[in-house]
């Protein structure tokens, strides 16, 4: 069995591999790799900014540096790295063998890949987007930015959606037709929940992006005018499809912060977490809401002021589906026995930090208020709050707790504490002062500003928990390394966890599991100590998956599960060159494509299983 | 409290230095609008500091509470699971009352914040990449005129400022009177604040232009009525010619080295529509758009190298003898 789900050996095999872990991991190093990246342009930023009139970076690097950082972050790290963690564990989480679709899988994975090498070869060749990650037309329009620069932006962004969407309905199915036996949908894992509601978001507030970017190629690439106002075009149109992406975008990163936070606190609380439909409705109800509050970014663009008006209590709304959540959480800790290991002090920070971003996002979301904050530093410090709090600090604790399960070693406790601390300290001597430079007049995406505008002390102070913000992320990279050479040896259950990724081996075979699990409890391990129930009858020859039914999860067919294949990265290598040939060239559309449909042919070729023949 | 600035309000005389700071800050309001925007963050705050002070204090007392003992996760106490629902479902509503009850604030701000007044003394604002065009419109022509990168109003009378953009999309925000508003390239959007006390406060464009952003500043000099009234008339009056041979000399630079091209000096030749009104650029505080402090040197040191101080800006270097930088920076300093 372990035989015929394994990747094939050697290089080819490993380019070949359509396994959920082995892409799910690449996925997360990956996604890590762009954080580290990303985490290295904030720095040098807090350098630029640490003293007034500072010549560390000019102004052309400065605004390629910031433009980066933020499209990194959000599109390279924070949306991929949560879908990497989906890839891996909701399988394992749901009781199946591999992911739905997994060649799918393999292919959003290289599209993610390619796409942000894409970037960050072109940033390195001095052709990095300069013009934000929100690039505002008509700044990023070709009569203002002649470059290549927001070419290179737009397609990127072209690239990271395909893998997203991909991932997106891979979880969607996984959860819905792939759940074990018996797990019916008030069984689910919480941290499945919120995958699940995640790829929703993303599947109806991705497109509107992509419309968005690639309407901006066409009007760059062939002068279409979708945002050019002398011709009937609007460049508010643009800002609405972009925020109508941006602002879901948040919650896309944030909802599987709050799925992480609950399978942590479970386990380390030592109950199961106070009302799960609550906290279901409630990020269901998020899902929904983060739809309606888009104009929130774009008060100072002269809207009718009772629109906006509305707006503002559409934004704050948000605020009841994300408060019954943290006081479901507290509640679990109130009447839990908290045991303090890494991740939970990861998840006590995020409820501390992440509740004053809530609370600082309840004041952006009021007009006036917004009109003096939006644009400055207070509202940097809002959105960091609201992230770093409600999706990393989740995220790192995530790391802690679920490394075992990778890598079948635990990290060290000591330096998670330190870790922790470092953060937890670093992020709020960073980001607190910011509140106050943007009250006091600083603006953002300066490049410098003058001595006699007061801001020097508080930036200087910001860089300083910038630098021991980073310590912290440096001290996690050691803590891997050294856990990966001579960690402890962690087992299957080391935190003796309730749900069924830690029923099987750490890290797991290629299967999964030896014989499916039978769901009898919300809580599996916790509920049968001793032994578990278990369903037989897939084949031992070939890859099947069982397909159950969406609300009860009863077993209803023996599906194939496809084996590995090369097409996958075929593919993205043909789509990689149509996407990035069609920046220079509309020409690029013609020649770029056959390549494709070749590669799509070889990937769908019927392999002519016996069973689907017979 | 609030963190006030420490700047001092500088007569604008006496500017040399200190020109290019100025009160900017929404933690210093000085006008209406601001002050109501104040008041409004400042009940906001409020609740924040509750609710969150609140949150931390039960995690802390939910942590270090003593706990039941025994390791037994699914061993639940009925009586806590039904209080525990009651009490989310209670929180629930009471921050579902707390938000409507702030949406409301925040209207009742926003109302305050944007009333119009139709007698406002009406400015058009045009925002270029990277400093501000200042339009003085009037019914009368002869009463109309241009200016760039200041902006003069009378204390306790509300203007409305009429923002447009020349090229991208930029924002005009002076925290210490007002919230910012966007100049969008094709629209029109107006905003209208009143200055309550005299004094210099600075702005500065609030959304990414592109690569000097950083140096797109301006300020308002909100005078007395009388003075304003006094600065007007003078501002309205064309350049006066020179009399000294340096003067004469510069004023036949500015135009055969190109400058006129893009600068208009109103009662000269000089009419180039693409850069500043630079009529009456001797009695400006800064140099460009807050870039600099005004002073020779500085103006000389802008015109020798412009993309030194400012990378990037749409103003060429020209070539000029040493002499020659002499005499234009005569030429521009008397024009008052």
């Amino acid at each position: 069995m372990e035989g015929i789900w394994r990747t094939p050996s050697g290089f080819f095999g490993a380019l070949m591999s359509v396994d959920h872990k082995v892409v799910g991991r690449r996925y997360i190093v990956t996604a890590f790799a762009f954080l580290l990246l990303g985490g290295i342009l904030a720095v040098l930023m807090r350098v630029q900014l640490a003293k007034p009139e500072s010549t560390f970076l000019s102004a052309d690097k400065y605004n390629q540096i910031f433009t980066m950082h933020g499209s990194t972050m959000m599109f390279l790290f924070a949306v991929p790295v949560m879908e990497a963690f989906a890839v891996y564990l909701v399988p394992l989480m749901v009781g199946t063998r591999n992911i739905a679709f997994p060649r799918l899988n393999a292919f959003s994975y290289w599209m993610f890949l390619f796409g942000g090498c894409f970037l960050w070869m072109s940033f390195a060749l001095n052709v990095g987007p300069d013009v934000g990650w929100f690039a505002y037309v008509p700044l990023s329009s070709l009569q203002y930015t002649p470059t290549k620069r927001p070419d290179v932006w737009a397609q990127m962004i072209t690239f990271t959606e395909v893998a997203a969407l991909a991932v997106s309905v891979e979880i969607v199915v996984t959860v819905f037709k792939q759940r074990a036996p018996g797990m019916t949908l008030d069984r689910i894992p919480l941290f499945v929940w919120a995958m699940l509601v995640t790829s929703f978001l993303v599947m109806f507030a991705m497109p509107s992006i992509m419309v968005a970017s690639t309407s901006l190629i066409l009007d760059r690439l062939v002068n279409t005018r979708f945002y050019d106002s002398s011709s009937g075009g609007h460049p508010l149109l643009w800002q609405h499809l972009f925020w109508f992406f941006g602002h879901p975008e948040v919650y896309i990163i944030f909802i599987p912060g709050t799925g992480m936070v609950s399978a942590i606190l479970a386990t380390f609380a030592r109950r199961p977490v106070v009302g799960y439909p609550v906290v279901i409705l409630s990020l269901i109800a998020t899902g929904f809401l983060s739809f309606g509050l888009w104009v929130h970014h774009m008060f100072v663009t002269g809207l009718p002021q009772l629109g906006a008006g509305l707006f503002t209590a559409s934004s704050m709304l948000i605020a009841v589906p994300s408060g019954l959540q943290i006081f479901c959480w507290l509640a679990t800790l109130w009447d839990g026995r908290p045991v303090y290991r890494t991740p939970l002090l990861f998840v006590i920070g995020f409820i501390v930090i992440f509740v004053m971003g809530g609370l600082s996002g309840v004041m952006v979301a009021s007009v006036p208020i917004d009109t003096q904050v939006h644009d400055t530093y207070f509202v940097v410090a809002h959105f960091h709050y609201v992230l770093i709090g409600g999706a990393v600090f989740p995220l790192i604790g995530a790391v802690y707790y679920w490394f075992p399960k990778i890598s079948g070693r635990m990290l060290s406790e000591r330096l998670g504490r330190w870790n922790f601390w470092l953060a937890f300290v670093g992020f709020n001597v960073a980001f607190f002062p910011m509140h106050i430079l943007g009250l006091i007049g600083m603006p953002r995406r300066v490049y410098t500003y003058t001595a006699d505008m007061d801001w020097a002390h508080l930036n200087l102070l910001s860089s300083g928990g910038a630098l021991i913000f980073a310590l912290s992320f440096a001290l996690l990279l050691v803590n891997v390394i050294q856990s990966l050479r001579s960690g402890t040896l962690a087992g299957d259950n080391p935190w003796d966890a309730s749900t069924l990724e830690w029923a099987t081996s750490s890290p797991p075979p290629p299967q999964n599991f030896d014989r499916i699990p039978v769901v009898k409890h919300r809580d599996p391990l916790w509920f049968d100590t001793e032994s578990m129930p278990v369903v037989g009858g897939l084949s031992v020859e070939r890859r099947e998956v069982l397909l159950t039914s969406l609300a009860e999860a009863e077993p209803q067919v023996r599906e194939a599960s496809p084996e590995p294949s090369i097409w996958p990265l075929l593919t993205a290598i043909a789509t990689t060159v149509f996407f990035i040939g069609s920046i220079f060239t509309p020409w690029a559309v013609l020649w770029g494509t056959p390549p494709m449909a070749v590669a799509l042919i070889g990937w769908f070729w019927p392999a002519g299983h016996k069973e689907d023949e017979e | 409290m609030p963190v006030r600035m420490r700047t001092a309000l500088v007569p604008f005389a006496t500017l040399p230095l200190a020109a290019c700071a100025g009160r900017q800050s929404a933690l210093d309001p000085q006008g209406l609008q601001s002050n109501h925007i104040l008041q409004t963050l400042f009940i906001f705050l409020i609740v924040a500091a509750v609710v969150w002070t609140a949150v931390v204090v039960v995690l802390c007392v939910g942590l270090l509470r003593r706990k039941r003992s025994a390791d037994q996760p699914l061993a639940l106490h009925q009586g806590f699971e039904r209080t525990s629902g009651h009490v989310v479902f209670g929180l629930g509503l009471a921050t579902l009352i707390i938000v409507l009850g702030l949406s409301i604030v925040s209207y009742a701000g926003q109302r305050t914040v944007f009333a119009k007044d139709e007698h406002a003394l009406t400015l058009k604002i045009i925002g270029h990449q990277w400093w501000w065009e200042v339009r003085y419109e009037d019914d009368s022509p002869h009463q109309s005129f241009v200016t760039a990168n200041e902006i003069r109003i009378p204390t306790g009378q509300p203007v409305k400022v009429e923002l447009e953009s020349a090229d991208v999309i930029h924002s005009f925000w002076v925290p210490s009177l007002t919230g910012k508003m966007d100049l969008i390239t094709g629209q029109k959007n107006e905003l209208q604040f009143t200055a309550k006390n005299a004094g210099v406060y600075r702005g500065q464009c609030a959304e990414f232009c592109g690569l000097q952003h950083a140096h797109m500043a301006f300020a308002v000099f909100a005078l007395s009525p009388d003075e304003y009234g006094r600065w007007r008339d003078h501002e309205n009056q064309s350049a006066t010619s020179p009399t000294d041979p340096l003067g004469k000399q510069g004023e036949q630079l500015f135009r055969a080295r190109g400058c006129a091209l893009c600068h208009t000096i109103r009662g000269t030749l000089a009419g180039g529509q693409l850069g500043p009104d630079l009529t009456h650029i001797g009695s400006r505080t800064t140099v460009a758009a807050g870039t600099l402090p005004m002073s020779s040197a500085t103006l000389g040191a802008w015109i020798a190298d412009p993309q030194h101080i400012k990378p990037g800006n749409n103003m060429p270097r020209m070539p000029l003898q040493s002499g020659e930088l002499i005499a234009l920076i005569h030429y521009l300093e008397q024009l008052k």
